[in-house]
């Protein structure tokens, strides 16, 4: 319910941010830079006397747009090639197996990253990036849920009346591996977040002069030692509490489909 | 003074809390087992027997609550003990046995390790532990304890597992063994052995038994005085002989009707049913708890309760108790008259030389029958001996191994079948749970067959899937329902009326009953019966369970370790002469009515098939054993006694 909560709170902060917020957050006002919080700005200023508070509430939107088209793609594919791979098994599974263990060797940010380097970063390129290097890890969670679903005899039933293969993975099989991906979807939906917000960080995802979180916390980080704490701390609150609330909210669904 | 019952259940009144609302499963229940005496407990599942094992030794689940009475063991109120002292009680008093000996042992400690750590409890220095474990292993008849006292829990079979756990339940010399469905999960042959080894364990320390059981001809062989279950409430009591023999409560009776008994077939009409359903727990007030199934209730069941009635030494929750015989059948007789399978012509379905190998195992080898239109070919055999692996390579779920032909109407049949192939072969498989896609509804699972195998066009869908489903006796109501909605046997009428949707005219039934209780197994068999009568389909009947095979079955093959052991007429492998493991088979069975003859004993275990014994593959078990003949030669088909009845076996027919 908190988690629901808190996604609901930054869905609406994107959605209507640009309505809600006191300043434009593109607005500059070099004589009002590096402020720190007041009444009139509430999170302070920044370096171009952006106003903070209005740059962390927009800034909602465009992780909000990439982290689930993201997850959409890696889950839409995983589930695919889990389906696939789980229920004709054979050296198709044996290879994406293989492949899955050494993606799982390294951490997710710096595939991403390599990827990233070689086609260019923009907004699409990050979406489809992290979605391709998702799509083997929710492959393997589906795989798992399918080999034990496979055994049972409602496919070889399906089998014995002459269905095709399309047919038995998506009318029988995968109406009965929905939670398992329901969880996962949920829980790869945190991890983006957090991917994005990393990959903006070192400069590979969102770009400038988009007011984003993990650009944000790039750009000033460097500022803590002199002081200037609020913008990172009001952009890094941000991202944990979407994290978070995403987690919560992947916790709650496993515990829903658990009972 | 007399001394103590081992077990004196009072009144107890005991409810789970769900949803904060208490659920009542037992009424009012008491029971008394003596000293040394042996009590069964009946019912069906839902009765509520395995929460009186639990209560008797406190162990309920969080939310299973005392709602009034008592439970003494040895004379102490159980409730009443503080947490130490009810520690000591179990460790002195009380041991349990429960199903799957398997799940009770620890896997990843030696199971004489495991029977040890009761003595060491008990204050013996480890060595002396040690050496009393392995006497109690050697107790339970177990050859060579000290070899496998030394062996994880996982290298043993399901019997020597069960063994185990008797050990270990009698290591602290109870005063009562409570046994919760302890050879469930077991073959025939093993489960005569255990219960054999618990009368006779028995017999040795006077320990009480509290025996639990769906089974009732478990009970009969074991129990001196038997209670029956219904709906938590106890509805009749008595010495176990005469419960059985002259059942004074309605549903003693009908559940006595409904099993398959002393040799009834088919063709002497339907079993007997218990029309309804049990109530739901805490379901039903005021009046008699089987009132609604009874066939002889009155104004007077429906409105008062039936106290436990007193007929000298045995009780019958029964406002009728002398009625109850005369209980009325609740299944309508006359049977559309039986085909008498013609086997003249050439058979519908062959298997030639058909053998499956998964790597190393071999799990079937050389297996040749032929089902002709209209029989039922009965399949029996223990865990392991390739029942069910020959039914998938019939239904061309499995490859066989090459040189395996199946043959439909003489025509050998390739792995991608033709659509009227595949429509003619269909199953009704061991476990509704899994053979219905639990995401679908009724209607979907039965409509998608009569698409896909009958090539029902959309008008006529409707009206046939209708027929299909009345044809199988499942109301119209349960048509938009999942099968999760359902109980076990109207999910095998779904699984029936989905392999019937092609009107295919073989159907192989791999276990259709066995996870269902015996009054609905009774309906179950009665309408294959019923729908093989009338459509002329011949099954492939696969059980462990002799008496429905011998019900349903016209011709009977017996395998052991993927082989043919025999094949002929029910009646005539019945009958005999037999082969010395059909002979075995039918001996273990527990019956009704004792009088267990002298059961032919098998020595050992069944061997490994991945290193199969050489020559005759049941030489290492057999009572009947030539000599170095069996090692070394594979038996030749002899013929039986009558055409069509085939043993494999070195002795001649004329001495078996």
């Amino acid at each position: 319910m908190t988690g629901a909560a808190i996604i609901l709170f930054w869905v609406v902060c994107a959605l209507a941010g640009p309505q809600l917020v006191p300043y434009d957050p593109y607005a500059t006002d070099i004589l009002g830079a590096l402020a720190p919080p007041s009444a009139r700005h509430w999170f302070g200023t920044d370096q171009l006397g952006r106003d903070v508070f209005s740059r962390v509430v927009v800034g909602a939107r465009d992780i909000l747009v990439v982290a689930p088209l993201a997850t959409a793609l890696g889950v839409a594919g995983g589930v695919v090639l889990g389906l696939v791979t789980g229920y004709y098994r054979g050296a198709v599974d044996n290879g994406l197996s293989r492949l899955v263990d050494v993606l799982l060797t390294l951490p997710l940010v710096i595939i991403a990253l390599l990827a990233l380097a070689a086609i260019g970063a923009s907004t699409a390129t990050v979406v489809v990036v992290i979605g391709v290097v998702f799509t083997p890890l929710v492959a393997r969670t589906v795989r798992a849920a399918v080999l034990s679903q496979a055994a049972l005899d409602y496919v070889a039933a399906a089998r014995l009346r002459g269905e095709r293969g399309p047919y038995i993975l998506f009318v029988e099989i995968l109406p009965n591996v929905a939670g398992p991906i329901l969880v996962e979807a949920t829980v790869r939906l945190g991890y983006a977040v957090f991917t994005v917000a990393t990959l903006s960080f070192i400069g590979f995802g969102i770009q400038p002069p988009s007011p984003d979180w993990g650009l944000a916390i790039s750009e000033n980080y460097g500022l803590i030692g002199g002081g200037i704490w609020w913008i990172v701390l009001a952009n890094a609150a941000a991202v944990a509490s979407l994290v978070v609330g995403v987690n919560l909210v992947a916790d709650g669904v496993q515990e829903a489909l658990a009972t | 003074m007399t001394p103590a019952p081992a077990l004196a259940i009072e009144d107890l009144d005991l409810a789970y809390r769900v949803r904060g609302r208490d659920v009542s499963v037992l009424h009012r229940l008491s029971l008394r087992i003596g000293p040394g005496e042996s009590y069964g407990l009946v019912g069906e599942s839902g009765s509520g027997k395995s929460t009186v094992a639990l209560a008797a030794v406190r162990y309920l689940p969080p939310n299973g609550r005392v709602l009034g009475g008592r439970v003494l063991v040895a004379g102490r109120d159980l409730y009443g003990l503080a947490p130490e002292a009810l520690r000591r009680l179990r460790a002195t008093e009380v041991s349990m046995v429960y199903q799957d000996p398997g799940r009770a042992l620890n896997p990843s400690i030696r199971v004489g390790e495991q029977v040890a750590e009761i003595f060491r409890l008990q204050g013996l220095p480890p060595a002396r532990a040690r050496d009393r474990a392995v006497e109690m292993l050697a107790r339970m008849r177990i050859a060579d304890p000290a070899s496998v006292a030394d062996r994880y829990p996982h290298l043993l079979s399901g019997g020597m597992q069960q063994r185990v756990a008797i050990a270990m339940a009698l290591s602290t010399d109870p005063r009562l063994l409570i046994l919760d469905e302890p050879t469930t999960g077991l073959d025939v042959t093993v489960e005569a052995e255990i219960l054999e080894l618990i009368a006779q364990v028995r017999a040795e320390l006077g320990t009480a038994l509290l025996l639990i059981s769906h089974n009732l001809a478990v009970v009969a062989g074991v129990c001196d005085r038997v209670g029956v279950l219904y709906a938590g409430s106890l509805v009749e009591e008595g010495p176990t002989r005469e419960v059985f023999d002259t059942p004074r409560h309605p549903y003693t009776v009908g559940l006595m009707r409904c099993l398959p008994q002393g040799g009834r077939r088919k063709d002497h009409g339907r079993l007997d049913v218990i029309p309804g359903f049990p109530p739901a727990p805490g379901e039903g007030a005021g009046g008699c708890v089987f009132a609604p199934r009874c066939g002889l209730a009155t104004d007077r069941c429906r409105a008062e309760a039936p106290p436990l009635h007193d007929l000298g030494g045995r009780l019958s929750r029964c406002h009728y108790p002398d009625l109850a015989a005369s209980l009325p059948r609740a299944a309508a007789d006359g049977l559309p008259a039986s085909v008498v399978p013609d086997r003249s012509g050439p058979p519908i379905l062959e298997a030639r030389g058909l053998g499956k190998t998964f790597g190393r195992v071999r799990a079937l080898h050389d297996v040749s029958l032929a089902l002709h239109a209209g029989e039922t070919l009965g399949l029996v055999g223990e865990s392991g001996s390739g029942k069910t692996t020959l039914a998938r390579l019939l239904l061309g779920l499995v490859a066989p191994d090459p040189g395996g032909v199946v043959a439909l109407d003489g025509r050998a049949l390739a792995m991608a079948r033709r659509p009227d192939q595949r429509k003619a072969l269909q199953i009704v498989f061991q476990n509704p749970d899994s053979a219905l896609n639990p995401a679908h509804s009724v209607r979907r699972l039965v409509g998608r067959a009569l698409v896909r195998l009958a090539r029902v066009r959309k008008p006529d869908r409707a009206a046939r899937l209708l027929g299909l489903t009345r044809s199988v006796q499942l109301a119209d109501r349960y048509l938009e329902l999942k099968p999760t909605q359902l109980s076990g046997g109207l999910k095998q009428r779904v699984a029936i009326a989905r392999a019937f949707a092609g009107e295919p005219r073989i159907v192989v039934c791999d276990e259709p009953t066995s996870a269902l209780d015996v009054s609905v197994q009774a309906s179950v068999l009665n309408l294959l019966a019923e729908l093989q009568a009338r459509r002329g389909t011949a099954y492939l009947f696969i059980s462990h369970d002799l008496g429905t095979v011998r019900y349903l079955a016209d011709r009977i093959a017996v395998l052991y370790l993927g082989r043919l052991m025999e094949i002929g007429p029910s009646e005539r492998v019945f009958s005999g002469p037999h082969h010395p493991y059909t002979a075995s088979l039918l001996s273990a069975a527990p019956v009704l009515n004792g009088g267990s003859g002298g059961r032919v004993r098998l020595e050992g275990e069944i061997p490994s098939a991945i290193d199969l014994p050489g020559g005759c593959v049941f030489h290492t078990r057999c009572p009947r054993k030539l000599g170095p003949v069996c090692e070394r030669e594979e038996p030749a088909l002899h013929p039986g006694a009558e055409p069509g009845h085939e043993i494999w076996c070195h002795i001649p027919v004329g001495e078996l």
